[in-house]
């Protein structure tokens, strides 16, 4: 997992609620037994005006210009910015996988729903949480700053816009230490493989049919 | 101190906690299915890892699988090697129990956990599904899992956990005939919505819940995720324990016995303290209908469909402009005028022998309306459909013509042929109405198997007790 310390990047907005993990990268598209190349299926259903199937050339399919993320100011743009509950739905780490590869490295919400959340940080995705009025003040910025940035500093656990504010947001502090080092969790688990084991045993003897 | 549920489960699977409160959690029961594996799998050999301990696993195809032809195998390229991917993944690794397609025993990974006796109380049971939920109807801690945490808990068989709140919902009385399982589900997700259990686990409680079936119970559980909890939960009761006595991966004879004095104290305690409590009325829940394009957006059958001018909340204002233009819907149209293509009886919300018996005490003697272009029954299991077959449920289904199918996901997510087409609007068991999660640009309205079934021969929705006298209505020149 690549470390996540601070991101200086492009905003796009994506101004709804209850994103579900569906929208993010459709059914079809989970049938790929590989970890990458979700990116240009990211949104599908939003960002083109046909129905994508899997192994296509992207490069050809007709695009929805209304979609955010195919408008010109939004190019390159590393930071999401939407609204609560994003991410509701399944538990497809296809959904993260394709914001990663899309280019994503942050999202910033009022709200994330809680096996999105997770899988985030297991990707090296920051999740922000902001409270809805300094959500609100987001959109009206980036609305009005054409590529507006944002800078996110995970060590201080803060946002801070071009105007030179700054939002400060909360983060498990066992969570920010992996992401700031890019660890990898199975690595950490396997460091108790002792404890694992000991439980393991005495759980065996206490209730054997569980390991039938 | 008194204890909820959650706590109790909580504490016996503890192995390490970090200063922060990151606990690192024993995971009992691993379920695996083709969608969410592959790539885990795969990390673990590129890391030179085994799984920690194979006799936790249990693994079926289903999200991938047809349910018709299987004469023909898996058509579908891309699906058949994601399929196949987990044949050589159980063949290399092993498991406890593998269910591959074709298997009389392959299904819903959801229906065939419990079925089998894999799912047992006081488990935990996690699952790359979000679904996996359902099995916290037997006091399980049990959720869905992204595909890193499947690597995690094949290599260490514990996951990295924070406890989450506890919410208790407590439902008294006794629900009305012709009220179930979903919608009691629908109806608490239309109050609290698809976020209001975002960061809790639910524990579902009261005498309207201690009178579910195990069916009902895992209905209720599977859309605890809908709610927007990892996890819904009941407590054991002997309903838990008629169910699970005599299943193959069940404890027998003395062990049965000593699992017993364990399972009983798998309740929360007399005075036990919940983060939030909320309290429902069954009597005053009436069948559900999802009209929109999240599970909250849902009314009762009497009701008409909202209208956005009503609601005074921008942000929500503008997503149920957004739900009812896909939906093609007006607002103030009565729900009971919502005309319908196609059907689907199935998934892991709705797909067990009492579901499909439900239905079918609706369908028997009647035909499906002929402005129905698909009306498709699919069992959870191979064992479902074996039980439904030998009570004769295929006959009722197919005599009024609808079409009978082989187990599997299905239409809850369109990962097979069957699908919606754009424009195309379903009465679904499933558990989604999202945009195009049943085919893109299909409509999925949410309702429970009786409810699926009236709007099969109806045409349109109606509660199940109105279809003779709609019939009567339609003989009257």
């Amino acid at each position: 997992m690549d470390k996540f310390v601070c991101l200086d990047g492009v905003v796009a907005p994506l101004d709804r609620a209850n994103v579900d993990t569906d929208a993010i990268i459709p059914k079809q598209f989970l049938k790929s037994i590989k970890r990458a190349g979700f990116g240009p299926n990211l949104f599908d259903e939003w960002r083109y005006l046909d129905v994508g199937q899997p192994g296509q050339d992207n490069s050809s399919r007709p695009l929805n210009p209304s979609f955010v993320l195919n408008q010109p100011r939004y190019q390159g743009a590393t930071i999401l910015l939407t609204r609560k509950n994003f991410g509701c739905g399944s538990s497809r780490e296809h959904a993260p996988w394709a914001l990663l590869d899309f280019g994503f490295r942050a999202v910033i919400a009022e709200s994330f729903a809680d096996i999105f959340f997770n899988n985030c940080f297991k990707n090296g995705i920051l999740p922000v949480v902001l409270s809805a009025s300094e959500i609100d003040d987001l959109f009206a910025l980036v609305e009005a700053t054409p590529a507006c940035t944002l800078l996110i500093d995970l060590e201080r656990q803060l946002v801070r816009r071009p105007d030179g504010r700054e939002l400060s947001f909360a983060v498990d502090p066992f969570r920010r230490e992996c992401l700031l080092n890019g660890w990898d969790d199975i690595g950490l688990t396997l460091r108790h493989a002792d404890l694992i084991k000991a439980f393991e045993e005495k759980r065996r003897i206490e209730q054997p049919w569980l390991f039938a | 101190m008194p204890q909820t549920l959650y706590e109790k489960l909580w504490q016996d699977h503890v192995v390490h906690q970090e200063a922060d409160g990151t606990a690192l959690i024993y995971i009992d029961r691993h379920l695996i299915h083709e969608v969410t594996s592959p790539q885990a799998f795969e990390g673990l050999k590129l890391a030179g890892r085994k799984p920690w301990r194979v006799s936790s696993i249990m693994a079926t195809a289903d999200h991938n699988t047809p349910t018709d032809h299987w004469d023909r195998g898996i058509e579908d390229p891309v699906s058949r090697l994601q399929v196949e991917t987990l044949d050589e993944n159980i063949r290399e690794f092993g498991a406890l129990a593998y269910f591959p397609f074709k298997d009389p025993r392959q299904g819903i990974v959801h229906v065939v956990g419990p079925e089998s006796g894999a799912t047992l109380p006081g488990m935990t049971v996690v699952c790359g599904d979000s679904h996996t939920s359902t099995h916290g109807a037997f006091a399980c801690m049990a959720h869905g899992i992204g595909t890193s945490e499947v690597e995690h808990v094949l290599a260490t068989q514990c996951l990295l956990q924070k406890r989450s709140k506890t919410m208790q919902i407590r439902v008294s009385g006794v629900l009305g005939q012709g009220v179930t399982a979903k919608d009691l589900a629908l109806a608490v997700i239309g109050r609290i919505g698809t976020a209001g259990g975002t960061g809790f686990a639910i524990e579902f409680a009261g005498s309207a819940i201690r009178g579910l079936s195990m069916e009902g119970r895992m209905t209720l559980c599977n859309m605890a995720i809908e709610a927007g909890a990892r996890m819904g939960m009941v407590a054991v009761d002997e309903v838990t324990i008629d169910y699970l006595r005599g299943r193959p991966y069940a404890p027998q004879g003395a062990a049965w016995d000593r699992a017993l004095v364990v399972w009983r104290k798998l309740h929360s305690d007399e005075g036990a303290r919940f983060d939030s409590v909320l309290d429902f009325v069954a009597e005053d829940i009436r069948p559900q209908v999802t009209w929109g394009t999240s599970p909250e957006m849902v009314v009762s059958i009497d009701a008409c469909v909202p209208d956005p001018t009503d609601q005074p909340d921008a942000v929500k204002r503008e997503g149920m402009g957004r739900a009812l233009h896909y939906m093609g819907l007006q607002p103030n149209m009565p729900i009971r005028d919502i005309r319908l293509d196609k059907v689907f009886i199935g998934s892991c919300t709705n797909s067990r022998i009492e579901d499909l018996r439900a239905a079918a005490d609706v369908v028997r003697g009647r035909k499906v309306a002929s402005s129905i272009q698909l009306a498709l029954v699919v069992p959870g299991s191979g064992l479902v459909k074996q039980q439904a077959e030998s009570e004769g449920l295929d006959r009722v289904f197919r005599a009024a013509g609808f079409e009978w199918r082989e187990p599997g996901c299905s239409m809850c997510l369109a990962m097979n042929a069957d699908r919606l087409e754009p424009g195309e609007r379903c009465a679904s068991t499933s558990n989604r109405n999202f945009e195009g999660r049943q085919g893109a640009g299909g409509r999925t309205h949410l309702v429970s198997p009786e409810m699926a079934a009236a709007a099969a021969i109806a045409g349109h929705f109606c509660e199940p007790a109105m279809l003779d006298s709609l019939s009567e209505m339609r003989k009257t020149p």
